[in-house]
């Protein structure tokens, strides 16, 4: 049942202390250590399968000797190889680095912090739900190691290729594992957030942060069992010799596939689609979430808008569920269905415009300060722009039909997720470390980490866009071998150079990260002088959080009130 | 004209009835965009300029203009609702809904498999035969029924369409193995091959030419090396190419 606070406060080993914890800042940890190791790994995959799109054909230098002849014949990637690079990058990036990022790390961390509560609602479920998904993950990337290799068939997994295609099998039991994490999760913060918030924490006075995950934890609850459910039977139809997704008459290169029945492959689009589309959102919801916070301490003024970007994330969320076929278009599923997936579609841009308008007009009459977080948080507003206004071509039912599955897709949910989420949470990185870790990041080298990331990103994904125009398809192992993706050619070899220099820039980064956890600058409480209920306790906080549970007095962002000493009035604070 | 000077930095040449349908979809969007982009960049840079943080200057606590943060949004809303009901489903409804009658048009049917595109032609007879899965082998890519009569005079070419220029092409297209997409840029053409269903799919040529084919969904090891060639000729041409066409099956007395 409920944390109690005196529990916590129970003497610790090693063990329970930082490995099987129930306390959720050391399970907010272990989300945030594991996710930026699985992105880093999930960049790496991608840097090996950028070499073969700029350089296709010429032996990868370097790593191309250490891998194996099946993967890699004499340095070069295979094609098998290259489709199992493309399926894992998607795969580790979105699920297992980005959404235990936004969602596992920081949710779980500042989450009860920000309404005031001494842990999760749930804490040895929170534990469950990390120790769920390292297996998970770990599954994912053993499934490299094994005869046939990892999962060949996308991120998206369509049958009948991916019923046919070898590693597929681990990846759905990985996934499985994934899945029930990220339920595990969200039944975790909806209760912790509903129930445990401190007196006086009304829910129009929780931080936009909570309410991000709030709706992002609904978001996961209600997606994520049909995709369970669609996995289950992708499983079935690979093991168990049924054909929910296969169906009669297949013939696999010349021979006949005996399938039980006439199985469907639309149907594995439509259960998987309508997870994926409010996946964007589980996504994107927590980096706003993060943005708001970062510039609502750093313009020292109230948010503008409050209840207006809450009410858009609210409506953002509900109609994520109805948008899942404008991925589907061109799928073969009825033309009649399309105009009503185009309407919500376009419709579901309106919240989004008024989250971006609500951010920026944010920045009116403030006293601006370029911290390293607040770059983050700045640029994610035009570089998530781009990435919102490029969908519209791909909601648009007709544009859709030329756009669909080419580069100009890749660049766009790249502009949406990794200078739009990953953007965000790099932020939250630079904005909630001295929370952690009681100290802070070198400030020069973030802001070399900064310029060098949102440089790079730009190169690698805006030629994406002119590929796209120009009709190269996404996941072709060799790009040179069509005649109508030549001309394009050499934005391949830009976009693969700036993908290793934003590699680069990375390292300042990783190195800042750690060398500040142990020797970085001691900070005070609330070093960024921030009005939120996290920076009420001392940092690190202790188990159990606050000393005292804190009363809350007023809304989350009351800085610069006319007539008080301080430019900034803390929730906790009577009067 | 050279096939290769087709293709450049934007779009493709458009060679069919719709490609100017979608282009004008891209263009008008792309424009909004930038047009979006700019001024919104020069109000955000505006303001990061006008308020960054001064000495002695303290942030002001009221927010000033609520009612017209909601500018914006009705401005992307109309702007929406106008590309919605006046340009997209018009558009989709020709593109997509509307397939030109038999009579008018040149009927084929197009199986996608790994890592080829099998065309087949009714032949003279303008039947197609009946396709048997169980009979598919190397010589008889289609599964042709020998005992239909209808198929002894289909003719079955592989990664090769031909097609007259000005008239519409309809197809069913479907898939053997996995799923495909028919990808014919200079066309603006794009739709999933789906086994297990037949998708009408149809467009008009407007161009003489070679075209290229190529398979825009994931479909396994040789996707990209998955690709065929269009041949829009002259009508007169088209009907000699027709002519000289052997029948698929091999021909018994």
């Amino acid at each position: 049942m409920a944390h109690k606070k005196h529990d916590a406060h129970g003497s610790q080993d090693f063990i329970s202390k930082y490995v099987f914890s129930v306390d959720h800042k050391v399970i907010g940890l272990q989300y945030l250590i594991t996710s930026l190791l699985f992105l880093l790994f999930g960049f790496i995959l991608l840097m090996i399968l950028r070499w073969q799109l700029a350089y296709p054909g010429q032996p990868i230098p370097l790593i191309g000797r250490l891998l194996s002849d099946n993967l890699a014949p004499g340095g070069v990637l295979s094609p098998t190889f290259y489709n199992a690079l493309g399926a894992m990058h998607g795969t580790i990036m979105i699920f297992l680095g980005v959404v235990p990022l936004g969602v596992g790390a920081f949710g779980n961390y500042i989450l009860p912090l920000q309404i005031g509560a001494p842990d999760m609602a749930f804490p040895r479920l929170n534990m469950m739900s990390y120790w769920v998904y390292l297996p998970g993950g770990m599954l994912m990337l053993l499934s490299f190691f094994l005869p046939g290799g990892a999962a060949q068939s996308g991120w998206t997994s369509y049958p009948p290729l991916s019923v046919i295609n070898p590693g597929q099998t681990v990846w759905l039991l990985a996934m499985l594992l994934i899945i029930t994490s990220s339920l595990l999760g969200s039944i975790n913060f909806l209760v912790t957030a509903l129930n445990m918030r401190a007196p006086g924490m009304s829910l129009w006075r929780m931080p936009v942060f909570v309410w991000a995950q709030l709706v992002t934890a609904v978001l996961l609850l209600l997606a994520f069992p049909p995709l369970q459910a669609a996995a289950i039977l992708q499983f079935m139809d690979r093991v168990a010799g049924t054909s929910f997704y296969l169906p009669a008459n297949l013939v696999v290169f010349g021979e006949t596939v005996r399938a039980a029945g006439g199985g469907l492959p639309l149907l594995w689009q439509h259960l998987f689609w309508f997870l994926a589309h409010p996946e964007v959102y589980v996504l994107i919801l927590p980096a706003m979430g993060i943005v708001a916070e970062i510039i609502a301490a750093n313009t020292r003024k109230p948010i503008f808008g409050y209840k207006e970007i809450v009410g858009a994330m609210i409506f953002l969320g509900g109609m994520s569920f109805v948008v899942w076929a404008h991925h589907m278009f061109v799928s073969g599923m009825s033309p009649k269905l399309s105009n009503f997936f185009l309407i919500t579609t376009m419709i579901i841009s309106v919240p989004s415009v008024a989250l971006l308008t609500c951010l920026i007009f944010s920045l009116r009459g403030g006293s601006i300060r370029f911290t390293t977080p607040m770059l983050f948080a700045l640029a994610f507003l035009p570089l998530f722009g781009i990435g919102g206004l490029t969908g519209l071509p791909l909601g648009l039912s007709t544009t859709d039909i030329y756009l669909h599955d080419t580069y100009y897709v890749i660049g766009h949910f790249h502009y949406v997720v990794v200078t739009g989420s990953i953007i965000a949470l790099m932020g939250g990185v630079y904005h909630w470390f001295p929370k952690w870790f009681g100290r802070r990041m070198d400030d020069f080298w973030g802001k070399v980490h900064f310029w060098g990331s949102v440089i790079c990103m730009n190169g690698v994904f805006f030629p994406m866009f002119i590929q796209g125009l120009s009709g190269v398809q996404r996941r072709l192992y060799d790009p040179t071998a069509q005649l109508h993706n030549l001309p394009t050619q050499p934005l391949n070899i830009v976009s693969s150079v700036f993908a290793w220099l934003l590699f680069v820039a990375q390292i300042p980064f990783i190195w800042n990260f750690f060398y500040s956890m142990f020797k970085g600058k001691k900070t005070e409480e609330n070093p960024w002088k921030a009005t939120t209920l996290e920076w009420a306790c001392p940092s690190p906080p202790p188990h159990g959080n606050f000393e005292k549970t804190p009363h809350v007095y007023r809304g989350p962002y009351e800085y610069s009130v006319p007539g008080h000493k301080n430019d900034w009035t803390p929730q906790h604070v009577e009067a | 004209m050279e096939q290769a000077s087709n293709y450049g930095w934007s779009l493709p040449v458009a060679a069919s009835t719709f490609a100017k349908d979608i282009d004008f979809g891209i263009n008008i969007i792309h424009v909004a965009m930038f047009a979006i982009f700019i001024l919104w960049g020069i109000y955000f840079t505006y303001m990061l300029v006008k308020y960054r943080h001064k000495e002695g200057v303290p942030a002001r606590y009221k927010h000033g203009g609520v009612l017209w943060s909601f500018v914006p949004d009705i401005v992307v809303l109309v702007f929406e609702l106008t590309l919605i009901f006046l340009y997209a489903i018009p558009s989709w409804s020709r593109i997509k809904m509307s397939v030109p009658p038999a009579g008018k048009s040149l009927v084929l049917e197009v199986v996608a498999e790994q890592f080829a595109w099998s065309i087949h032609y009714p032949g003279p007879d303008g039947k197609f035969g009946r396709k048997d899965p169980k009979l598919v082998n190397a010589s008889n890519v289609l599964g042709l029924d020998p005992h239909d009569p209808a198929a002894k005079d289909d003719i079955v070419t592989v990664n090769e369409l031909h097609i007259p220029v000005g008239k519409p092409t309809v197809f069913n297209l479907t898939s053997k193995d996995v799923i495909h997409s028919f990808f014919v840029p200079e066309f603006r053409i794009k739709q999933d091959a789906m086994p297990g269903m037949r998708v009408p799919v149809w467009f008009e040529p407007t161009m003489a030419g070679k075209f290229e084919i190529g398979c825009a969904q994931l479909c396994g090891f040789g996707h990209a090396l998955m690709r065929g060639d269009v041949f829009v000729h002259s009508p007169e041409e088209f009907e000699a190419w027709l002519s000289e066409q052997k029948p698929a099956l091999p021909q018994t007395s």
